[in-house]
């Protein structure tokens, strides 16, 4: 029988929630790295079993750690004993460095408007490879791309991104100037989409050498040029795998769609009562269905009128339906992050998503209905599944 | 032979309970202390210094023989009692965030 497995990152630690296919009964595993920030994580869709997870602490910097067997066991690639040439132990893996050579370290817009130096701070999220269980994509705070080849044991960066040349109208959103959303492009792997608050939304066609702003038809009040070519506050963007090359976008305000590739945008915000948010997603099998989690404003970061609510669009955008079954409707200020919301694969697609009130909250029939797994986590930061046969 | 104290979440990290004891090179350093403790525990290169300008991470701080260490030169000699081991250099985790 199938079964689902949900991989929670939260500000205390990261928590594994497992179901069988009805995904009624939950069994919840954690806290892994108890007490620390665990921004993502994300299972290998080559080998289920492996997954990848982003450790952080402001006191303590940057920690990758891998398990090999679902979430049970876990280790920090090249954290370990071993042996360089010459006979100091080495351990490379939380170890991320801009690519000074090949892209010089510049500066970018600081929250006053003046410039700042790039520095590392942590990674947002970890998207391991379509294709190779070893091989994963990780996007950092202050905004790069790195890639792991070797299980996430050393990591080297993708300078073209950093190096594009308007890294200097950058400039950090609330939460840190982050790239934060990778997605893979499952018929071109030569085609990565990826997004930065506040500069935009980017793709390479070269497997991550060149890269070019797709943010054509976005608009920005926060900007002196509402419509300038970076800038622009992009909270997250999701594709169907089932076609490649149709985005949906949550932005700063307006949620968002493109038929090309992000060569052109277009807003689909229609009825929703509020388009400000952060999460967005796609269903697994119907590719005109998507969700969001309206948010009040930039200035209220929880539902409107204290009601929790998901809509979902079953027409690609515009018309929009409130999806909240099982879900709290009054007296819930909690917000949905941009990484926090997830589908399964099982034919009744399954919908997740985590607030930062600590619950994570399940569909097992595409929003109609909702109940939560567990009530309270520490806040959530983000939601991804599993489906296991 | 020196001790050496870790805070709570890199003692985890580093899969350690207690203090750790070092054999240090004389003449005891902060730096020399360090390349060694990250030299056994690999893990823990980049979460007290940064990886490349080996730089003290800003919310943690050394003390030895009750004195804020932080800010002392990395290659300026410890206290007699933290070289010999009667005292324990310790890294901590400054009290931040609330």
């Amino acid at each position: 029988m199938s079964k689902v497995r949900v991989l929670v990152g939260t500000k205390k630690g990261a928590f594994v929630l497992t179901a069988d296919g009805k995904r009624e009964n939950w069994q919840v595993d954690g806290p892994f790295f108890a007490g620390w920030e665990v921004y993502h994580l994300k299972g290998s869709p080559v080998n289920p079993d492996r997954i990848y997870a982003s450790q952080t602490s402001g006191w303590f910097g940057q920690i990758i750690q891998r398990s090999d067997d679902g979430g049970k066991t876990w280790m920090a690639p090249g954290g370990g004993q071993q042996k360089s040439p010459q006979g100091w132990p080495m351990g490379e893996s939380n170890r991320f460095v801009y690519d000074a050579a090949a892209a010089p370290l510049t500066t970018h817009q600081w929250y006053d408007g003046t410039q700042h130096p790039w520095e590392f701070k942590r990674v947002w999220h970890l998207e391991p490879s379509l294709t190779d269980a070893d091989a994963v994509y990780a996007g950092v705070e202050d905004a790069a791309l790195f890639y792991s080849k070797d299980g996430a044991h050393s990591w080297q960066e993708f300078p073209g991104l950093r190096g594009h040349g308007t890294g200097p109208q950058w400039q950090p959103g609330a939460g840190g100037m982050c790239l934060h959303t990778i997605v893979l492009d499952p018929k071109d792997p030569n085609r990565i989409y990826i997004a930065i608050s506040a500069a935009g939304a980017f793709r390479t066609d070269d497997g991550g050498q060149t890269w070019k702003p797709i943010n054509k038809g976005l608009r920005s009040q926060f900007i002196p040029d509402h419509d300038a070519e970076v800038g622009h506050c992009v909270h997250h963007i999701a594709m169907s795998p089932r076609r490649p090359g149709v985005l949906f976008m949550q932005k700063h305000w307006d949620v968002m769609r493109s038929d090309d590739g992000g060569d052109q945008w277009r807003e689909v915000s229609g009825n929703l009562p509020t388009d400000f948010g952060f999460a967005i997603d796609v269903h697994a099998h119907e590719p005109e269905t998507i969700y969001v989690a309206p948010i009040t404003s930039d200035s209220l970061h929880y539902p409107m009128e204290g009601k929790l609510q998901i809509w979902r669009s079953k027409t690609g955008g515009n018309e929009w339906q409130a999806m909240t079954d099982g879900l709290p409707q009054k007296d819930c200020y909690v917000n949905v992050l941009r990484d926090a919301m997830a589908v399964d694969t099982l034919e009744d697609c399954g919908v997740y998503f985590g607030t930062t009130g600590g619950q994570v909250y399940a569909s097992p029939d595409g929003g109609d209905h909702w109940k939560p797994i567990v009530r309270d986590l520490p806040a959530v930061l983000s939601v991804e599944v599993q489906t296991l046969s | 032979m020196i001790r050496l104290e870790l805070p709570h979440h890199l003692r985890t990290l580093a899969q350690v309970s207690g203090e750790v004891t070092l054999e240090v090179e004389q003449p005891v350093t902060l730096r020399r202390a360090l390349d060694v403790l990250e030299a056994r525990y690999p893990v823990l290169r980049g979460t007290i210094r940064d990886h490349d300008t080996q730089q003290r991470r800003a919310f943690l701080r050394f003390f030895v023989c009750e004195q804020d260490w932080s800010h002392e030169p990395v290659d300026e000699p410890l206290p007699e009692a933290v070289a010999t081991g009667k005292e324990p250099l310790l890294v901590i985790g400054a009290i931040a965030g609330g």
